[in-house]
């Protein structure tokens, strides 16, 4: 009960013991110990920010994190790069995460309350298969599926890329778990007699309730399209659809060879990881990452 | 209402797997010089490229340093997740909204982008930790020497995986009330009791849940090892499983191989997420059953 009194919003992560804090003796080991791993995680970004400051020749010359003042220079270089080809490349990651990962979430919500709410035969089947293919995701399909978009005549376009991803194991599973907390039977019920269509009922009064969780889904997956680098790698072939991920691999491959692409390919690293860090830092209170929840005993 | 998640995994996830299935039994059979059509004609195949992938040397070396890699990476990565789960929810610890930001941080990069900058990072002309031992005249090995590669791209996994899996691990820390741990100091348990006896219990079904997650994640290594190719003559085209894979099906043309391989990978997947499912969870809940 008290948790459906909870607005949605309440930050989970937020310390919940910060009162006490301060009454016990604070421990230097501790608090190192923390700051060191952050330091580590730290340390490429920083690299990276650094880097990105560089021209050419200062990238293997100077002190890596003696900072320099070509920044600019090399974001007008790195978007005149073939006609701007880096931007096209954001803006395809963009595209295939975000509407991938709203179809996705759609998708996930409506099987994952069908699965919550209604009894049918064949139900324990259905959740079954989709724990298994929780434990087969996406990468290791990578390659079965390019074989199925070639003889639909489906490979390099934009759908070889969105299409698979829809489906998500994991978010229906999530889905499953949030409709059953956040659901109550007896409003469906009662919407039913009112003569409301499943649909609408679906719509209009389980989403808005699973809608917390729903934006966990909804990261979740835009975060693994956006980090897919197998399948756009394997589907596709025409440079102007590729995502930032196949995109920036390819220029590092050209760089063995011609070394002046490096400050563009470490460019380009810092621009692409700057929104999903601006993205985390501001949606932070939304990754509540609770994988047991009934996970291991289901 | 169940019709779109059920045709979409149709047609993603089944069907994918039973053509592949298909095409992991058949073989290209060449009649004559294999010019013209119906020359090459495909063929029932039996279990020959199951034959051929399981007695490919190269699959066994890839297979090899996957688990190598994965016995290496698993242990570190989870360890440090728990041991920085159990300080941010310390309430010795100072400094824990900063930390756990910057310690999640890294999971909001691509894995291509973190080989990237790590692999700059490994490189002596670039890398700051050349630069340092070099003033401080200590050698340091190469890390993308065939020797140390290894470690190079488990730092890599490691450094995008520990947030993630200290953020599962913290967040069913959160989930106990804090009246246990209260008794427990009535009783006069130091914190790093409480922890060891109280809270790593608590976490073990998270634990397990990440435990699974990383093996699978382990067995389908794939950009890390890719994106670092062009910094390093040390990684093969057949490194991994998934990567000899990809070689076989798209640079060698041999899609018949290369599906009886991928078979193999998901069938050995399932496989070994199930038994570690079985030991684990007779253990860890074998009172509640």
């Amino acid at each position: 009960m008290a948790d459906t009194l909870t607005p949605p919003l309440t930050p989970s992560l937020r310390p919940r013991r910060d009162s006490v804090h301060g009454h016990e003796k604070p421990s230097a080991v501790a608090t190192a110990l923390l700051l060191l791993g952050a330091l580590y995680c730290l340390l490429p970004v920083f690299w990276v920010v650094m880097a990105s400051t560089k021209d050419g020749s200062e990238l293997f010359s100077t002190f890596t994190f003696a900072p320099s003042t070509h920044l600019f220079d090399n974001i007008a270089e790195l978007s005149a790069y073939r006609d701007g080809l880096f931007w096209r490349w954001m803006a395809n990651t963009a595209l295939y995460a975000g509407a991938g990962a709203i179809a996705s979430t759609f998708v996930s919500a409506l099987s994952g309350y069908v699965l919550a709410k209604f009894a049918f035969p064949g139900k324990g089947a259905v959740f079954n298969i989709l724990l298994m293919g929780v434990l087969v995701p996406g990468v290791i399909l990578a390659i079965p599926q390019y074989f199925l978009m070639a003889q639909l005549g489906l490979t390099n376009t934009y759908w070889a890329v969105f299409l698979p991803q829809i489906i998500s194991p994991y978010g229906i599973y999530l889905a499953r778990i949030y409709a059953a907390a956040a659901v109550p039977t007896d409003v469906v019920e009662a919407a039913r007699t009112d003569g409301a269509s499943e649909m609408g009922i679906f719509a209009r009064i389980a989403m808005p309730m699973m809608l917390p969780g729903l934006v966990t889904i909804f990261l979740f997956q835009f975060v693994a399209i956006w980090n897919n680098f197998m399948l756009p790698y394997i589907m596709l072939g025409d440079d102007t659809l590729f995502p930032i991920t196949v995109g920036l691999n390819g220029l590092l491959n050209q760089g063995a060879s011609a070394p002046a692409l490096y400050t563009l390919v470490v460019t380009g690293a810092l621009l692409s990881i700057l929104p999903l860090i601006l993205m985390f830092l501001l949606l932070q209170r939304f990754w509540r990452v609770d994988l047991a929840a009934g996970a291991v005993k289901a | 209402m169940l019709a779109p998640g059920i045709v979409l995994f149709a047609v993603f996830m089944a069907a994918p797997i039973l053509y592949t299935l298909y095409l992991s039994f058949q073989r290209v059979e060449v009649s004559g010089l294999g010019l013209g059509s119906g020359a090459r004609k495909q063929v029932f195949a039996g279990l020959d490229n199951y034959a051929a992938a399981l007695g490919d040397p190269e699959f066994g070396a890839s297979v090899g340093r996957v688990l190598t890699y994965g016995a290496i990476l698993i242990p570190c990565m989870l360890g440090l997740a728990l041991l920085f789960a159990l300080l941010l929810d310390s309430r010795r610890s100072r400094a824990t909204t900063f930390s756990r930001v910057a310690i999640f941080l890294p999971y909001a990069v691509p894995a291509v982008i973190s080989s990237l900058l790590w692999g700059f990072l490994y490189l002596p002309s670039v890398s700051p930790f050349y630069y340092l031992t070099e003033r401080l005249g200590i050698e340091m090995p190469q890390i993308l020497s065939s020797q140390l590669i290894m470690f190079g791209i488990a730092n890599i996994a490691l450094w995008g995986g520990v947030g993630f899996n200290m953020i599962v691990i913290y967040t069913s820390l959160k989930a106990v009330p804090n009246d246990i741990y209260e008794a427990a100091r009535l009783d006069g348990a130091s914190e790093t009791q409480i922890a060891l006896r109280i809270k790593i219990p608590i976490v073990t079904p998270s634990l397990i849940m990440t435990a699974l997650f990383s093996i699978v994640a382990t067995l389908q290594v794939f950009a890390e090892p890719t994106t670092l190719r062009p910094l390093t003559n040390t990684l093969s085209t057949s490194w991994t499983p998934l990567m000899k894979v990809y070689r076989d099906a798209f640079t060698r043309d041999d899609i018949y191989s290369a599906a009886a391989s991928s078979i193999v990978i998901a069938a050995a997947t399932l496989l070994i997420s199930f038994v570690f499912l079985r030991v684990v969870q007779k253990r860890a809940f074998g009172q509640e059953d």
